[in-house]
């Protein structure tokens, strides 16, 4: 997180109470937003393994890093998919208190990233497509996962992914939640639900650092423009996936109907393409990733 | 130790006062800036390593006279229309005007004891050296012309990870920084990175970590969780040392850490033997090796011999 030294928090009080008073009119949109944000976390959303019951019934999991441990915050194996098989790997929050605590609430470890990249190169020995579902607040920040090697585990799977020959989906289900999300989704595709969130940092850290202030969150959320359309417009997603009424946790089948759809339109355009334009395109499209101004000249 | 990061922001703010002079955070010494400049801003008497901007590093790094900067006319936009507590692009505005530089990162290319380099260093006093979509082009183009030019390409990072301010995209920077490294490996061209205080978040997790060869300076803070954000998910203190490059040589993460008034050396060594164009006869690095000082000048020289005695053509690319 950037530290910003120097800044002269008492000279802008009140412009910012002004600027707030601006944005008044806007608090419905805050209010939109932030319900965005709570559908994402909704205890009841469907999970990877959810997705995985629905979609994949054969589902193998393949466990372990091969180095320290099996990460439960990330859940990975093989599955048989429209005549073909796919490597599905995804973040796994808990749904009850227990398993929770066993997933961590879905933030991995340095060895979930590692378990993630043996599947990949994996699939990739086998040209099996990979499919990943994101739904993390986070890669977890505790000592022992920084002495393991967080950042370059993040930055391994990464570059795993970009490697890779095969075709790779990413969907975005819940929580996109900073570097511990993206590490799954440098994909040739990345869709996202409707109701679901991505974004650089968590509005709460976001707003404890930027507006000194955790309890702005609901600013912050609005602010950092995490919402699926938002997305959608910065480019920074290929689809959005719309959801059942009310929200993906109101059915979870219907749900991953519409993942099972969109995920076989994804692949039959992907495999269409041969392997080495496929990543060619994957690395031109992350390539144009960013807004920036060249000689005065703002460009996408 | 743990608390390094905070000191470090007063620590700034003290030297103003002392106008050039500044006294060592570790030991406590006064230093005159002379002596600072002439020691590559490394305290004589316990070897602290204070901050460098990025043109003094680029100073410190290229022979006179050979840095030439590419990318220069890029600047951020404002594509979240962005507003905390006041408009970003005030921030970066104020950031240009209080650093001197157009973005957190410098780009250029440059001769290091003669061989040609593509470098990229960051300066974490232009909005915490956080990786927006400049930084991250920037970095896109350092690596293009490495492999354009078959030239190896070094970084200098030091970063507060990700900015904030532009969102996704500042995120997504991390993808496309990962794929221009995909991109070097393919030809392959040498990449090493050289992490400095502090180095954290995104930047960290992305190229700082997939470089050829990952080298630190001593006492730098390197981890992907800032230190606050760790003690408030264990509620407890940070054991003595956590996250300093010293730790991180430890566990494994980094290579080796070289003292900054020897880097230069390290670096042409590093990345002419990455080349293969280079007698590994050189002064040996390793982990017994006592400091040497004093021959510095004649390893230099050393350098600039076999290079010229070395067939000046590069090894032709993999295929
Ligand atoms: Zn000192």
């Amino acid at each position: 997180m950037p530290t910003l030294p120097g800044v002269h928090l008492k000279d802008e009080i009140a412009k910012v109470s002004q600027r707030l008073r601006e944005l008044g009119h806007n608090r419905h949109l805050d209010k939109a937003v932030w319900g965005r944000v709570e559908l994402a976390r909704h205890p009841e959303r469907p999970y990877t393994q959810d997705y995985i019951h629905q979609m994949f019934p054969g589902f193998i999991e393949l466990r372990g890093d091969r180095c320290f441990a099996d990460d439960p915050a990330i859940v990975g194996g093989l599955a048989a998919y429209m005549g073909r098989t796919i490597m599905v790997i995804g973040h796994q929050k808990g749904r009850d208190l227990a398993a929770r605590t066993r997933r961590n609430f879905g933030m991995a470890r340095p060895e979930g990233y590692r378990k993630a990249q043996r599947l990949m190169n994996l699939a990739d020995k086998f040209g099996i497509p990979v499919l990943t579902f994101i739904d993390t607040p986070g890669a977890y920040p505790g000592v022992a996962a920084e002495e393991r090697g967080q950042a370059g585990a993040i930055s391994g799977s990464l570059l795993c992914m970009a490697r890779l020959d095969v075709p790779t989906v990413a969907v975005i289900i819940g929580e996109g939640g900073s570097g511990g999300a993206l590490a799954l989704a440098l994909a040739d595709r990345v869709l996202m639900l409707e109701n679901s969130i991505y974004s650089v940092i968590s509005p709460e850290s976001c707003a404890a650092i930027l507006w000194k202030d955790a309890d702005e969150a609901h600013l912050a959320a609005q602010t950092l423009r995490l919402t699926s359309s938002d997305l959608l417009e910065l480019q920074a997603v290929d689809a959005v996936l719309p959801e059942p009424r009310g929200g993906a946790h109101r059915d979870h089948a219907a749900a991953a109907r519409i993942v099972k759809e969109a995920l076989e339109d994804n692949l039959r355009e992907l495999e269409a393409i041969h392997p080495q334009l496929r990543k060619q395109e994957r690395f031109q499209k992350f390539r144009q990733m960013g807004v920036w101004k060249e000689n005065g000249l703002t460009l996408f | 130790m743990a608390q390094k990061v905070s000191v470090d922001i007063s620590r700034r703010n003290r030297g103003e006062v002392l106008k050039g002079a500044e006294s060592c955070p570790q030991c406590s010494q006064l230093l005159t800036a002379e002596e600072l400049e002439e020691n590559y801003r490394v305290c004589r008497h316990c070897g602290h390593h204070f901050r460098v901007t990025a043109r003094e590093r680029v100073a410190q790094l290229a022979d006179t006279g050979t840095w030439s900067e590419i990318a220069a006319n890029l600047r951020s936009a404002d594509p979240l229309d962005f507003f905390d507590l006041r408009p970003y692009p005030e921030r970066v505005e104020e950031a240009e005007y209080d650093t001197g530089l157009p973005e957190a990162m410098l780009t250029g290319t440059a001769r290091i004891h003669k061989m040609e380099v593509v470098l990229a260093v960051m300066d974490f006093q232009f909005l915490g050296g956080s990786m927006g979509s400049v930084v991250g082009e920037k970095f896109w183009r350092a690596a293009e012309t490495a492999i354009e030019t078959r030239v190896p390409l070094a970084v200098v990072c030091a970063s507060g990870g990700a900015r904030m301010q532009e969102g996704i995209l500042s995120l997504l920077q991390m993808a496309k920084t990962t794929c221009a490294v995909e991109l070097m490996a393919q030809v392959p061209v040498p990449f090493v990175s050289v992490l400095t205080h502090p180095t954290t978040g995104g930047v960290l997790a992305s190229f700082a970590t997939l470089s050829d060869v990952v080298i630190a300076e001593p006492g730098a803070f390197l981890s992907f969780a800032g230190p606050r954000i760790i003690e408030q998910t264990i509620k407890e203190k940070l054991p003595e040392g956590f996250g300093l490059a010293e730790s991180n040589v430890e566990h494994g993460q980094v290579d080796m850490i070289i003292p900054r008034s020897e880097l230069k050396d390290r670096l042409v060594q590093i990345l002419g033997m990455l080349e293969g164009g280079v007698a590994c006869a050189l002064e040996p690095l390793w982990e017994e090796e006592e400091s040497r000082p004093g021959r510095r000048g004649a390893f230099a020289e050393a350098i600039g011999r076999i290079k010229s005695l070395a067939n000046p053509s590069r090894r032709p690319p993999k295929r």
